[in-house]
């Protein structure tokens, strides 16, 4: 492997908790030879203040719940050869999701009003704007491989990740599980 | 008259008591066809689609459940034609009513749930309904959570089979279709409920629970159930 360009790898986090990426830390041994084999290119583990191009693999956690998670899943779509949905809220929208049955301004009158003691009003100066449900990654881009779980199994993760390395299609079944 | 009969599954051929549904056939013969409404002595009603099969000579697939293994018949259980349709079906399930499995009481004993591993299921390619649906905490010891309710019919045929309780029932058409206890009435409102359980046992998801589990407390304990069914001569 050596002398090739490494892979280069970038992460998002959209409307999730974190947890996938805590999960993505968690492969253990698997670290030591994606940082030989992979740069990591964007995402909050890393300081990139933009999405460059010609991203090889994407891992996205979280739901599309707003404008700006929307934009940024079409801007990784546009930049990126695998785009792999990582996690239930990506995969399935999942907690996310549990807003949907309310609608938008309602939910935010109850959250950012009615639930607030003092400085009783919605934000609306730099905040995105919610979109009426919360979507999973696929219903705004195309998704080439979805890890469900939550968090996801760090042995799914890795086995993504060293199957995609070594060439080979990765394959799920009975390793994934929702929730 | 032998009360035997043989059958071919997936080319292999295969003793089965004269009557018994292809389900029963396959099972007894250590093949696992899947399934979420079928259960050993409640009567079969091929609510879930899940254990669709090909019988050569018939151009549609039939539910293996309810239908009845004939002498000569040759059928396949496993191929890539049934896995796409087992795949679909169980994520036209997923899709209908709003299953957060990180949430739920059910969680990691969940029929639903294993049966998408097991399949493969890695996502669903359908638009998800987000319906909104009720929680029925009326009742002192369990909750009915519509959201996670795939319409097995399991509760309504234990109760009405086995407890002779009859409490439940399915109101509504198509996508419309609803559990309902007595005509309508709050699960705690019913005048037929013992409070046995059976219905909250036999349920393959986390739509029947009892009360005060948390999640991933809820784990079902499913055969007992089913020994008293054939005891008390649901089916068989
Ligand atoms: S019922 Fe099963 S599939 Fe539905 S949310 Fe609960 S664990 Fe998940
Ligand atoms: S607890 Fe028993 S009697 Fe009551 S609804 Fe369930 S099965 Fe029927
Ligand atoms: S409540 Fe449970 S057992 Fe009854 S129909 Fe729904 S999923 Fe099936
Ligand atoms: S198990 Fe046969 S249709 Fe559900």
């Amino acid at each position: 492997m050596s002398g090739q360009a490494k892979v280069k790898l970038a992460t998002a986090w959209l409307d999730g908790c974190s947890g996938c990426h805590m999960s993505l830390l968690d492969v253990d041994e698997l670290l030591v030879a994606l940082v030989e084999r992979v740069e990591l290119v964007y995402g909050p583990l890393v300081d990139a203040p933009e999405y460059p191009d010609a991203v090889d693999v994407a891992l996205v956690e979280g739901a599309v719940s707003s404008v700006g998670d929307q934009k940024l899943a079409q801007t990784i779509r546009a930049k990126t050869r695998i785009l792999i949905s990582l996690g239930d809220c990506a995969v399935t929208s999942n907690v996310p999701s549990m807003r949907n049955t309310i609608p938008v301004q309602k939910l935010l009158e109850r959250v950012y009003i009615e639930g607030a003691d003092a400085a009783q009003a919605i934000p609306a100066d730099g905040v995105p704007a919610l979109l009426r449900h919360a979507v999973p990654l696929a219903d705004v881009v195309k998704v080439d491989i979805h890890i469900p779980g939550c968090p996801p199994k760090p042995g799914a993760i890795a086995h993504v990740l060293t199957s995609l390395l070594d060439g080979k299609k990765p394959e799920l079944t009975g390793l994934v599980k929702f929730g | 008259m032998d009360s035997k009969i043989t059958i071919r599954i997936d080319g292999e051929l295969v003793k089965a008591d004269r009557g018994s549904t292809i389900f029963e056939t396959a099972k007894a013969a250590g093949k696992r066809i899947p399934g979420l409404c079928n259960m050993k002595g409640l009567k079969p009603v091929g609510a879930c689609r899940l254990c669709m099969v090909e019988v050569a000579g018939v151009n549609r697939l039939l539910p293996s459940c309810t239908t009845p293994a004939q002498e000569g018949m040759s059928v396949t259980i496993h191929s890539a034609r049934l896995d796409a349709y087992r795949k679909q079906a169980l994520e036209l399930l997923l899709s209908e009513r709003n299953h957060v499995c990180a949430v739920c009481v059910s969680n990691g004993h969940c029929e639903l749930q294993s049966l998408a591993t097991a399949l493969g299921v890695t996502n669903v390619r359908y638009g998800y309904r987000y319906p909104k649906l009720g929680v029925d905490l009326s009742h002192p010891r369990y909750v009915l959570d519509h959201n996670r309710c795939i319409l097995c019919t399991r509760c309504v045929r234990v109760c009405a089979e086995v407890e002779g309780a009859h409490v439940w029932d399915i109101a509504g058409r198509g996508i419309h279709s609803m559990l309902t206890c007595e005509m309508n009435r709050t699960w705690g409102g019913s005048r037929n409920c013992t409070s046995c359980g059976k219905c909250v046992q036999v349920c393959p998801t986390g739509a029947l629970a009892e009360k005060g589990f948390a999640v991933e407390e809820m784990v079902k304990r499913t055969t007992s159930v089913e020994r008293l069914a054939v005891v008390r001569g649901g089916s068989r």
